[in-house]
């Protein structure tokens, strides 16, 4: 077994974050005053990753990304982790379920988006199916060769800049034992298609600038040909590409976790109390051996679960665990590190109490930390009868 | 034409520098380390002049320990052509002092001939500012030193320089040595496809005695001391009150 990264691995790791130190760092404090991106200012780090080919770097090469592993995608995702999540946004990873695409969509939505001429959102929460995805209701009726869309989503990300929208809608309904099942349809949706409305969701406490929509349809028409993959498919599309999303959210927590953490470190040699650096006193030294434990911790589970996709090996569980830990762990990590800055971590002259928000979506969105644990412990018992 | 660029391994700029126990120098042990920041900026150059159609091939040298590869590898990564290491050390805590580093340049020039030798005009770990004259000197060639704009015509080169209270611009006659300093670029970041490219690119492994060079120090260091600790500083109420701060200190 071997721990070490590659010498490409470590100039990855380096150049991301040196990107994120110099483009995204300097206009964090204005995103989140504002709570929005100026345009130019999203179009400008944009073009500065195509420049840099880190554009769409999920994506195999064959459709013009650069073909990353997992592996190395989870350490880019985990540097992107410490800048503004509104600012990141730019830096390009389009949903890889564009794959899914058949030859005719590829030159309308997947190369494009590789291209970064098109940006992309998904959208599959509703008001009254949020974990529970197969209680959705926005449905799509066939109506000759159209489906007749009626329905909403809500907390869309990535809606403001999106130029289409990769909708999961019901397109029937399953009688199980277990009570009615929606059959679900991945679809294309163009932002101007009409019967189909992009509007402003609601003020979250976590990544502002990063802001959520909401989607309505209102017998909104959509051509067979804007089906991605099969009818009825959605799950099968959704397991196949969605499946590593929750990566994503390990790698960002251990990412901010780090950055949270070495202003934490800094300040207990430098803060002086009774005529010492706070770190020397016991209780905070203590909490900044735990924070790195953790943290260290959190990276390993991560980076060996991506490697456990890249090895084809299952990995359901090792992935539902490193979201789940991964991010309680970036709650702790964040509010430890206010409480040793004391009142002064309240404050938004440091980018603390931003950390402290930001970090609590993380145990929600892309399942929350009950239905990682669901996940894991399903994956254990199963096998047992249980 | 060609451009050699001597690269240095350093302590990374944002690195909080320690002073050993003994003060035999300050604290390299996994400690993060960097391409120094001057000679980033002569790479960046140098390859500004390749994609200006001025140079054929550029070529990274770093003198030092074998770990100097991955600062090689940065500097493929960032576009050279292909890399050099002399490896004249073994413990990361030697510094191979600037006149065996401009010996052993000298025999790496003699053997590629390179148009010109883009340096950084000094590393930011010892501050020597030298290797670069010496390595003029020792080739009877002409220099430009802490150059914040460079112009390569055929036969000459013009180059400015930063120097105490303003600019001074000179001609050069090629080939020549140039010393860069903090104003001449901004050094661009790795892309990902050169990333990938980097590892293919050739990396030839030397050492001193290939060039005829003892790279043994001449220098002795009796003490290394940290900086004292700057007094802190007090927030004022207002312009008066900062005047008469002033006045009482005497500034005004």
């Amino acid at each position: 077994m071997q721990f070490g990264l590659s010498q490409e691995q470590e100039m990855i790791v380096e150049t991301v974050r040196s990107f994120v130190e110099h483009e995204i760092y300097p206009h964090e404090a204005e995103v989140e005053r504002t709570g929005t991106v100026p345009v130019e200012l999203g179009n400008e780090i944009k073009q500065k990753c195509i420049d840099l080919g880190f554009y769409a770097c999920n994506f195999p090469e064959e459709v013009g990304g650069a073909g990353l592993s997992h592996f190395d995608f989870t350490l880019v995702e985990r540097e992107l982790g410490r800048g503004s999540m509104a600012l990141t946004h730019f830096f390009g990873r389009p949903q890889n379920i564009l794959m899914a695409c058949n030859d005719e969509q590829r030159e309308r939505y997947l190369l494009p988006a590789v291209r970064g001429e098109r940006m992309d959102a998904l959208a599959m929460t509703e008001p009254d199916a949020g974990s529970d995805v197969r209680g959705m209701k926005c449905q799509a009726v066939k109506d000759g060769d159209d489906w007749v869309v009626n329905g909403s989503k809500h907390f869309i990300s990535g809606a403001e800049h999106a130029d289409f929208f990769i909708v999961f809608i019901a397109t029937g309904v399953d009688e199980t034992p277990k009570g009615p099942k929606k059959r679900i349809t991945t679809f294309l949706v163009d932002r101007d298609t009409p019967g189909f409305d992009v509007r402003h969701g609601y003020n979250s406490v976590s990544h502002k600038g990063y802001k959520n929509y909401i989607l309505s349809f209102d017998d909104c028409r959509l051509p067979q040909a804007q089906v991605l993959g099969e009818v009825d498919g959605g799950f099968a599309v959704m397991n196949e590409w969605l499946y590593a999303t929750r990566l994503t959210v390990a790698a960002f927590s251990v990412g901010r976790a780090r950055r949270c953490f070495d202003m934490a470190l800094n300040y207990s040699a430098e803060r002086k109390q009774f005529g010492q650096p706070i770190g020397k006193f016991q209780g905070v030294g203590f909490q900044i051996a735990d924070m790195i434990t953790e943290i260290d911790a959190a990276d390993w589970l991560t980076l060996s679960a991506a490697w456990r996709l890249d090895e084809g090996l299952p990995s359901n569980r090792e992935i539902a665990s490193a979201k789940l830990y991964a991010s309680e762990m970036l709650a702790r990590v964040t509010d430890t590190t206010l409480q040793i800055y004391g009142g002064m971590g309240l404050m938004d002259d440091f980018p603390i109490e931003r950390f402290w928000r930001d970090a609590r979506v993380e145990r929600i969105w892309d399942g929350t930390s009950e239905i990682q644990r669901h996940i894991i412990s399903r994956d254990l018992l199963r096998p047992l009868g249980a | 034409m060609k451009v050699l660029v001597p690269v240095k391994r350093v302590i990374d700029y944002n690195v909080k520098v320690r002073v050993k126990a003994d003060g035999s120098g300050v604290d390299l042990a996994n400690v993060k380390m960097s391409m120094n920041p001057f000679d980033e900026i002569a790479v960046e150059e140098a390859i500004r002049l390749k994609e200006a159609g001025k140079a054929e091939e550029v070529i990274a040298v770093s003198v030092g320990v074998k770990q100097n590869q991955e600062t090689l590898r940065t500097a493929l990564a960032m576009g050279a052509d292909r890399a050099i290491l002399v490896v004249a050390a073994d413990d990361v805590h030697t510094d191979i002092e600037p006149l065996s580093v401009a010996k052993i340049l000298k025999g790496i020039v003699d053997e590629e001939q390179p148009g010109l030798v883009l340096c950084g005009k000094q590393a930011i770990d010892n501050d020597m500012n030298a290797t670069g004259q010496m390595l003029a000197a020792l080739l009877g060639w002409s220099q430009g030193t802490f150059a914040s704009e460079v112009n390569v015509e055929d036969d000459h080169a013009v180059v400015t320089r930063e120097v105490d209270g303003g600019l001074q611009t000179i001609k050069v006659a090629m080939p020549t040595i140039v010393t860069v300093d903090l104003r001449l670029n901004e050094p661009r970041y790795a892309s990902l496809p050169n990333i990938m490219k980097a590892k293919r690119k050739p990396l030839d492994e030397k050492t001193p005695a290939d060039y005829g060079v003892d790279a043994a120090p001449r220098l002795e260091i009796l003490k290394t001391e940290e900086p004292e600790a700057r007094a802190a500083g007090i927030i004022v109420g207002s312009v008066d009150e900062l005047v008469e701060k002033l006045k009482d200190a005497g500034a005004v």
